[in-house]
């Protein structure tokens, strides 16, 4: 398949969507996805990531904008824009009547690819399929289910892959088995964008991370960069004996008695100048509280999410 | 890329045809036991009774009155549950994502919507020859008539598939419009046998025009012109093609 090597695999620019009962879906979004990224687009129920996944594969209409997949407009040059881009939706919408070879062969001539039965059979080996060959899908279970779509997805060799909550509702098993294959289709070069409400899924392996809120992309940033600027750690300290409160010699630092007075615990901006560490630990030495051991953990991209979401609607309050 | 994604096509129109294989006692067996029924009651049972109309027997005569019903109800039922079921399931969105236009589509779910209700037809035909004596006077003719009315037919159907948003809407026009007007069309007598004014009144119901025309190619006569019947045909056929540009143009129940 002939590709623009320069295009980035996404180019989105303006796009809102206004639906007709006049719910605003999506505020002006510009966002520009390289080849072979894996892009993970965070947001809680209705921020409107599957609306802009939607509009990017041709199923709901954009309002204003422009989307350019692999260099193609998707309205104006919508078959060469689809050709490139495989989706795997949220739901689990399957033909329950069709056997699995049958479904996954129909996709690859929908997509409009010649016929191909020993690409469709690796895949299906590939995804622990091909043993349910013949089986209709509606006796398959929920697991089977979404690797069915997957495979659907995959049938047509797409260079541009939307995952659509790809691990609701599977277990941890099949979980690991679809992000081990998601690695092999970005080593292959394949770009994969990724809706998810596990957070721990784009932690482990998004390239950059968006944040959707209410229509709006609030934030694009290097996943590594973004755990970074916002990441915080927290100091645990083991107390040898228990504390009732928190003295208040130690009030400068604000940390929190956790554990039933056996652990103090120090929240600090691990990219600060001075964190505070030292200065709290000679406090308490000082004071003799001493302890018996130490941790430090980073904030994970759920709890710089969570805290996304909260300044978000406080800012929303306040206005 | 070319501008046609034959591969799409055939995709869709073999699903489809695979469909109606799957259930086939419901796509092809049951309506010609039906229409079979209708050959023992209404020209065996009854029409041995009957005089001849036009110089043909009355069991002879409803052949192609009957045809046309399966035809226009089988059409219907194939165009608008093909389009409607991806729907309801929510498995359109690979149609929706995928690189086939609007013609592609409409080809491939309206084609193989056509092709069950001519083979249908066909079928029905055949099973006639064992109940009353046929002559196929304008046999090209009657080809054309039976693909032309499956093929519009199945477009109407194809319009109701995308406009229902239930399954009751889906039965509501083939059976409170389609089979009325069908019945009161002249399936199972001439309208020259009515009162005038109801046989003015009958020549509203764009039904008696393809009916006769369809018998016209049969017996070499019909209620009306075959100029009359042949532009009906097209003109229906005119219609459905822009209501479904429109509904594509618009995106109407299909793309939010």
């Amino acid at each position: 398949m002939t590709t623009s090597p320069n295009a980035p695999a996404i180019v989105i620019q303006g796009l809102t969507k206004t639906y007709a009962s006049g719910l605003q879906a999506l505020k002006p979004v510009d966002l520009t996805i390289a080849k072979g990224e894996i892009f993970a687009l965070l947001g809680p129920n209705g921020a409107g990531k599957t609306t802009l996944i939607s509009i990017v594969c041709g199923i709901v209409n954009p309002t204003t904008g422009s989307v350019l997949a692999d260099g193609y407009d998707i309205q104006t040059q919508f078959r060469e824009a689809r050709t490139r881009i495989g989706l795997v939706p949220q739901e689990l919408t399957t033909d329950a009547f069709e056997t699995v070879l049958a479904t996954v062969t129909f996709s690859r001539g929908l997509f409009s690819r010649a016929p191909n039965p020993a690409f469709i059979e690796k895949i299906l080996r590939d995804l622990s399929l091909w043993d349910k060959k013949d089986n209709k899908i509606m006796t398959l279970s929920g697991g089977m289910k979404r690797r069915v779509m997957i495979a659907k997805a995959l049938s047509h060799e797409p260079e541009i892959l939307f995952l659509d909550e790809p691990t609701a509702g599977v277990d941890v098993e099949l979980r690991r088995d679809m992000w081990a294959l998601v690695r092999t289709l970005r080593d292959r070069g394949v770009t994969i964008i990724l809706t998810t409400h596990y957070i721990e899924e784009a932690e482990e392996m998004a390239d950059r991370v968006g944040v959707i809120l209410k229509g709006e992309l609030i934030l694009v940033e290097d996943k590594t960069t973004l755990m970074k600027k916002l990441g915080r750690k927290t100091l645990t300290l083991n107390l040898i004996e228990t504390l009732e409160a928190v003295p208040a010699e130690l009030a400068e630092w604000n940390p929190t008695l956790i554990a039933d007075g056996h652990e103090l615990q120090y929240e600090f901006d691990a990219n600060a100048e001075d964190t505070g560490v030292p200065s709290l630990i000679r406090r308490m030495e000082a004071l003799g509280i001493g302890f018996k051991d130490l941790n430090t953990r980073q904030s994970s991209l759920e709890d710089i999410f969570v805290s996304l979401v909260h300044q978000s609607s406080s800012q929303e309050k306040a206005a | 890329m070319t501008g046609f994604n034959a591969y799409g096509v055939w995709a869709i129109y073999r699903f489809e045809m695979a469909r109606a294989l799957r259930t086939v006692w419901q796509s092809i067996v049951t309506p010609v036991i039906t229409t079979a029924l209708y050959f023992v009651v209404f020209g065996s049972a009854i029409g041995s009774r009957m005089t001849e109309i036009d110089g043909v027997p009355y069991g002879a005569f409803i052949v192609p009155g009957l045809i046309m019903l399966s035809l226009f109800t089988q059409s219907i039922f194939n165009a608008s549950f093909g389009i409607y079921f991806p729907k309801f399931t929510g498995t359109i969105y690979e149609i929706l994502s995928a690189p086939v236009g609007p013609f592609e589509i409409v080809l491939a779910y309206v084609g193989a919507a056509a092709t069950k209700s001519a083979v249908l037809g066909l079928i029905i035909l055949a099973t006639a020859a064992f109940f009353v004596p046929l002559q196929i006077l304008h046999p090209v003719w009657m080809l054309t008539f039976l693909i032309l009315t499956a093929t519009t037919f199945s477009l109407f159907g194809f319009i109701i598939g995308i406009w229902a948003n239930g399954f009751e809407q889906l039965q509501m026009i083939p059976m409170l419009v389609i089979t009325p007007l069908t019945f009161l069309g002249g399936s199972f007598y001439s309208i020259d046998m009515l009162p005038p004014v109801w046989r003015t009144i009958t020549l509203f119901n764009p039904v008696v025009y393809l009916i006769s025309g369809f018998r016209w190619s049969f017996y070499g006569s019909g209620d009306v012109g075959i100029v009359w019947s042949v532009a009906a045909t097209f003109g229906f056929l005119l219609a459905c093609l822009g209501v479904v540009w429109w509904m594509f143009k618009t995106g109407y129940r299909l793309k939010s």
